[in-house]
């Protein structure tokens, strides 16, 4: 009876988004007399940062300052169409769309500017803090105030855009069978280190070291936060979550939140990770996103890792003791 | 049976009728409209409705609304009037929320730690959080927050 070290690895080639049936996403951009943009969307903020990303990306669109733009996620039953947060494509193509509404928006806003300076809209540009000037001449300037209540006071302009990104539905070649299903790939590699106790069946001492290659971190410390939640559950997933531990029997399955297991504050893993950013060619500023890829990979690897460790496969999750054990009683009985 | 309870609610004194079996979390939020406790599991698991009632960590969905009697009662709400707590300024320093129903529980709890052991070690804090369930942040950037307020509030 002892304790065994194991090493588990994993590498995941990620899809972003689906497109079997076609992967549509839309956006509405407005502004208020005041210059305060609002961005329409139906996709939902999950708590994994749909808003403030959506808003970075309008905000560096438009060139206005992060707080002049709301992001209203409110209602799907009147925002404009979107597929839905899931399958890791919430940046990639929502984000997309958010960049084609707020350039429609922002063109509206640089004509009603060209007016009031009496130059050409290609001559202008926007400094990101509420301004807009002349190229070279940072004296003959207009705010985006001014301008988002020109266009619309003295204009007649509705300062507002719609954009949609599709990824149209992929045809499979009837010879072949092929079909490209996928535009854009996430990426991650991951090392589990643990101990299992050969006598308990526990697990122990888990550490994670990790690198996600996921195009471009919009919002570093959000991607941080995610990929640290995220590998979080992927540990609980792996070691822990069940509504049917049997022990001995179906009738002493969880029913409620005292008796359904998830590793606490104490039980947290050693995560080390590395972010590698290389740039999505079809990416909003070359933003694939984390989405589900950050829990993913802890599975396969903490399964390989007690393979490595005490040399039982463990196929259904989660890797509790008593799954352990058992594989182990057989492995000696064989 | 329906009882009279007197009581302070953030430091506002308030009197009210509650009924038998009535758990504290339903007053607060049902009858006196505070929505900062938040009801997670109903049982004492999840730590997601804490307040402090006498200054003592307490689960608002397990406490019956007619022994805060005479009591004061504290939920995340006091700590933010007028100034955000320092606390609440660490979480969103160290994106310590993600969907955030967890955060007002956990708020309170590591306010109250603060409190009675302003300078904890890493293992003293995830103690005090461990009632609190978070289902996002895997707890790193909560026990940051927590470590971070502490080291502040000690050398200031």
């Amino acid at each position: 009876m002892a304790k065994h070290r194991g090493r588990g690895t994993v590498a995941v080639n990620y899809p972003i988004g689906m497109n079997l049936g076609g992967d549509p996403s839309q956006a509405l951009v407005h502004s208020n007399p005041e210059g305060q943009f609002t961005v329409a969307l139906s996709s939902i903020d999950l708590g994994q940062g749909m808003k403030s990303v959506t808003r970075q990306i309008a905000a560096e669109t438009l060139g206005v300052p992060v707080g002049h733009v709301y992001v209203d996620t409110a209602d799907s039953d009147t925002g404009a169409q979107c597929m839905g947060s899931f399958a890791s494509r919430g940046t990639h193509r929502v984000g997309n769309a958010v960049i084609a509404a707020a350039k429609e928006a922002r063109a509206v806003m640089l004509a009603a500017a060209a007016r009031e300076l009496e130059v050409n809209p290609t001559d202008l540009e926007t400094d990101g803090l509420g301004n807009i000037h002349v190229k070279g001449a940072p004296q003959r300037s207009v705010t985006t105030k001014d301008a988002a209540n020109a266009a619309q006071f003295k204009y007649g302009e509705s300062v507002s855009g719609s954009g949609i990104f599709l990824i149209p539905m992929s045809d499979v070649d009837v010879e072949t069978g092929e079909m490209n299903t996928v535009s854009c790939f996430a990426h991650c590699a991951m090392i589990v280190d643990l101990t299992v106790d050969d006598k308990t069946g526990e697990i122990s001492d888990v550490q994670i070291n990790s690198a996600y290659e996921i195009g471009r971190a919009l919002n570093p410390k959000l991607m941080e936060q995610q990929l640290v939640g995220g590998a979080w559950m992927g540990l609980s997933h792996a070691a822990y979550e069940t509504t049917e531990p049997a022990y001995p029997s179906r009738d002493h399955r969880p029913f409620d939140f005292s008796s359904y297991v998830m590793p606490g504050p104490g039980d947290l893993a050693q995560h080390d990770i590395a972010i590698l950013e290389r740039p999505a060619p079809d990416g909003p500023f070359g933003g694939k996103g984390p989405g589900e890829m950050c829990a993913n990979p802890v599975l396969p690897a903490v399964a390989n890792a007690v393979f490595d460790a005490v040399g039982v496969e463990i196929d259904t999750l989660p890797i509790t003791p008593e799954r352990i054990l058992r594989a182990l009683k057989e492995q000696r009985g064989a | 049976m329906t009882t009279p309870v007197h009581f302070t609610h953030n430091g506002r004194p308030v009197s009210l009728f509650t009924e038998a079996g009535e758990s504290l979390l339903s007053l607060l939020r049902l009858k006196l409209g505070d929505q900062t406790p938040k009801y997670g599991c109903g049982q004492g698991g999840c730590g997601a409705c804490s307040v402090r009632i006498d200054g003592q960590l307490r689960l608002a969905c397990l406490t019956l609304a007619e022994t805060v009697d005479g009591a004061e009662v504290e939920t995340v709400a006091a700590l933010s009037a007028p100034n955000l707590d320092p606390l609440q300024e660490a979480f969103m320093d160290h994106f310590a929320a993600q969907c955030g129903y967890c955060t007002p529980g956990m708020i309170v709890a590591a306010r109250t730690l603060l409190d009675t052991n302003p300078r904890p070690s890493r293992d003293e804090v995830i103690e005090a959080i461990s009632g609190n369930l978070c289902r996002c942040t895997g707890y790193e950037p909560i026990i940051d927050a927590i470590l971070a307020v502490a080291a502040q509030e000690v050398s200031a």
